[in-house]
């Protein structure tokens, strides 16, 4: 083993000088470069103020903004606790939860898209399903006092399709759907 | 289960046979020492390292020489990376003002990263410095898989040579590795994955004033970089905690599909780099069509299972026909969830775009069999093949008895002590897995658990299964931070890995020394459809026989309990 000192000594400073500090260095350099706006988190700027990240949902609660899916980040969006719940299949917590939750849009959970009451891996997905952002639509439209049309209009202008027709489910996410609500609300006043 | 979700999975598949060809010649080529097109710019660098290193690299080492330096040079790094994570509030680039870890954790995540498993048993965006993240862990990522890239080369050569009293050199093997393979690729990586959205700064965080006038503090860090190797090397440790199903992980669906096929690819290419090492790429093509079969089922299974409401889902009312969605990004659904979950712990990568612990009961199963079976199936890098090629060795042997004949794999007599190493190989992760999961269910580790009934034992042989595999994916409700499971696991991973390594090279070297004989009509083929079966036939079983009674004890016994806990 002495004779494989000098080597593994030698051999694990380079490779920590080469991949922990030359490789991710110059990488953090090249993508402040060329992608600034994604190296930095694909802020949302309105106003001069981050509203948000184009990539990360956050948590909506009034009657105003489409509402997306059960958080375990944190209390609920924590961008610095991403979570899932973790619940396993017959876990009465997770029932429990469901029910609940399910309270909050005054139908029988089973009129509701199902994603609507399940958590997410992240805790942060920004997205939830056409189906879910529709069902949904006539509670924001009577908030905002406009026809229901409108705000399904917008949400189908904001259905993302999968990519190359396979890739990727198809979703609305609820951050940009909320923000052209508030805009075309700003705009008809 | 729909059309698309089956295209997902069959584009994938037949990705992986188109590429496995071009990577297992380069890799080929690499650590034969041929000229690539990369070797102008990379053999100053490499020559560089040597003399600095003092590495005479055609000085070659025997099975045992080049063990010894495998374990120097690991210890090394465990104790380098074991002295960063404690002292990360002493060290740069801690914008966040984090603590240095606590020393158990630090323990456990230092031969974590070492041993390519990358379990943690802490949360990244919360507990690790950017200088950890990159000096300490990603590093780790890199000479990990490296090294397990070079067992698999010094295996294959086991067979290729004759009368050869080595195996290579352990130094070059490793610095090959790193410049000519995983480099180079991490580098184009990381740019398609920044450009995709995934942050890569040394900011502290983002901070948001959201449209309902909170505050949300995003956080960001070198993520990119780490992202690109995590995958590449089937490390899997994230860099936030909920690993690639965070969005700044794995920002949309074909980067979900990039990332899954840079799972694969280092494994599905060493076949066919030792195909052609012994001479007859055939051979090479015949390990990766039992990986197929092995993956096919798997996927299938999973991919059925998740297209199901879970007994909670059903007992609260809710509509069954988005499938289980618990734990699950809609970017996603559900087919590319099944199929991440089954890539990663058929390779040992470890990695999650959704969460196991909430699957259905019998698409948990799948993971979880994957890891118990040794992750075989296309494997970590070089990890996974070495693996296989020990239940090949054994597969000749039972076909050998089956028959009454001596057996021999390309031309190599398989005698008596290469069985015996190949079922100490074998034998190795199912006694860790097996001793910690009574160890914890006994009491020791049933404060960690989260969820009650069956599901909770799940949990617990979940967590020694991904250790013993070196996998590092989690049945995430488990609190694994108290001393029973950090060093607990510690001492799992370090069985899985260095108790199939050693034996590896052991029969690699006594291989390396045997001669050669020529296939005669006696020979069993070993690239036919027969062996193939066999071969996946012969891993289900030692799997089933092993871990038959711990599955009844959790998923089987959640499956048809009837009931909630």
């Amino acid at each position: 083993m002495l004779s494989h000192l000098r080597p593994a000594l030698v051999m694990t400073l380079l490779f920590t000088l080469l991949t922990g500090l030359a490789y991710p260095l110059a990488m953090t350099g090249l993508g402040q470069m060329l992608f600034p706006a994604q190296a930095n988190g694909s802020a949302i700027v309105r106003n001069g103020a981050v509203v948000g990240s184009s990539l990360i949902g956050q948590s909506f609660t009034s009657d105003r903004y489409v509402w997306g899916r059960p958080s375990a980040a944190g209390a609920g969006y924590d961008g610095r606790a991403s979570s899932g719940s973790n619940l396993g299949p017959t876990s009465q917590v997770l029932a429990d939860r469901i029910v609940a939750d399910a309270g909050r849009y005054g139908v029988p959970s089973s009129e509701i898209p199902s994603e609507l009451l399940t958590a997410s891996a992240s805790g942060l997905d920004p997205h939830i399903s056409p189906r879910a952002a529709l069902f949904q639509a006539g509670r924001v439209a009577a908030a905002r006092s406009i026809p229901v049309s409108d705000v399904e209009t917008l949400i189908a202008q904001y259905t993302e399709q999968p990519a190359l027709g396979v890739f990727g489910e198809p979703r609305v996410n609820i951050l940009a759907l909320n923000l052209a609500l508030d805009e075309r609300s700003a705009t008809a006043r | 289960m729909t059309l698309e979700g089956w295209i997902i999975i069959l584009v994938f598949t037949g990705l992986i046979a188109l590429i496995a060809r071009p990577v297992g010649l380069y890799l080929a080529a690499v650590y034969g020492g041929e000229r690539t097109w990369l070797t102008p710019v990379l053999r100053p660098v490499e020559t560089a390292f040597y003399a600095a290193a003092g590495v005479k690299p055609q000085d070659e080492q025997g099975w045992r020489g080049y063990a010894a330096a495998l374990v120097t040079f690991s210890l090394a790094c465990t104790l380098l990376l074991f002295a960063i994570l404690r002292l990360q509030h002493l060290l740069p680039w801690n914008p966040q003002g984090f603590d240095g870890v606590a020393s158990g954790v630090a323990m456990n995540t230092a031969i974590s990263f070492v041993t390519n498993t990358n379990w943690q048993a802490y949360a990244g965006e919360s507990t690790m410095s950017h200088f950890s993240q990159m000096v300490g862990l990603t590093v780790q990522n890199f000479v990990s898989a490296a090294v397990g890239i070079a067992v698999a080369i010094a295996f294959a050569r086991g067979f290729a040579r004759k009368g050869a009293g080595t195996l290579g050199n352990f130094w070059v093997d490793l610095t090959r590795g790193v410049l000519y393979v995983l480099l180079p690729v991490c580098i184009v990586l990381t740019l398609i994955y920044i450009a995709s959205g995934m942050p890569q700064t040394l900011a502290r965080s983002l901070p948001v004033t959201t449209l309902e006038g909170g505050t949300q503090d995003v956080a960001v860090g070198p993520v990119a970089s780490q992202i690109a190797i995590k995958m590449f090397g089937t490390n899997g440790g994230g860099f936030f905690n909920a690993n690639a199903a965070h969005p700044f992980e794995n920002p949309g669906a074909l980067i979900n599909l990039l990332q899954m096929l840079t799972i694969f690819a280092i494994g599905a290419g060493l076949c066919i780099t030792f195909g052609r090492m012994v001479g007859d790429e055939r051979q090479g093509w015949a390990i990766l069509a039992a990986m197929g079969v092995l993956f096919i089922i798997g996927v299938g299974l999973a991919y059925w299972a998740e297209t199901h409401a879970t007994p909670a889902m059903l007992a609260a009312g809710l509509d069954p026909a988005s499938g289980n969605m618990e734990g699950k990004e809609t970017r996603f659904g559900t087919a590319a969830s099944a199929l991440f979950a089954v890539v990663t712990t058929a390779a040992s990568c470890g990695a999650v775009n959704a969460m196991h612990d909430s699957f259905t009961a019998p698409g948990g199963i799948i993971p979880l069999v994957n890891m118990l079976v040794g992750e075989v199936v296309v494997g970590g890098v070089g990890a996974g093949f070495y693996g296989m090629l020990v239940f090949a060795i054994l597969t000749i042997f039972i076909a050998g008895l089956m028959v009454g004949r001596t057996p021999a794999y390309l031309g190599k007599k398989i005698e008596a002590r290469e069985v015996k190493l190949a079922v100490l190989a074998i034998l190795a992760s199912p006694l860790a897995i097996l001793v910690g999961t009574a160890l914890a269910a006994s009491g020791l580790g049933t404060s960690g658990v989260q969820d009650a009934g069956p599901h909770g034992f799940t949990e617990m042989f979940y967590a020694f299964a991904s250790a013993a595999g070196n996998n590092g994916s989690a049945f995430a409700g488990l609190t694994a931070t108290s001393d029973f499971y950090t060093y607990g696991q510690a001492a799992a991973m370090l069985i899985g890995r260095f108790l199939i390594i050693i034996p590896a090279l052991a029969i690699a070297g006594s291989l390396a020394a045997k001669p050669i004989a020529p296939p005669s009509a006696g020979s069993f083929p070993t690239t036919g459809p027969l062996f193939v079966g066999l071969l996946a036939f012969i891993i289900l079983i030692v799997g089933a026989l092993t871990f038959f009674p711990a599955l009844a004890l959790g998923p089987l016994a959640e499956a048809t309990a009837g009931k909630l806990f």
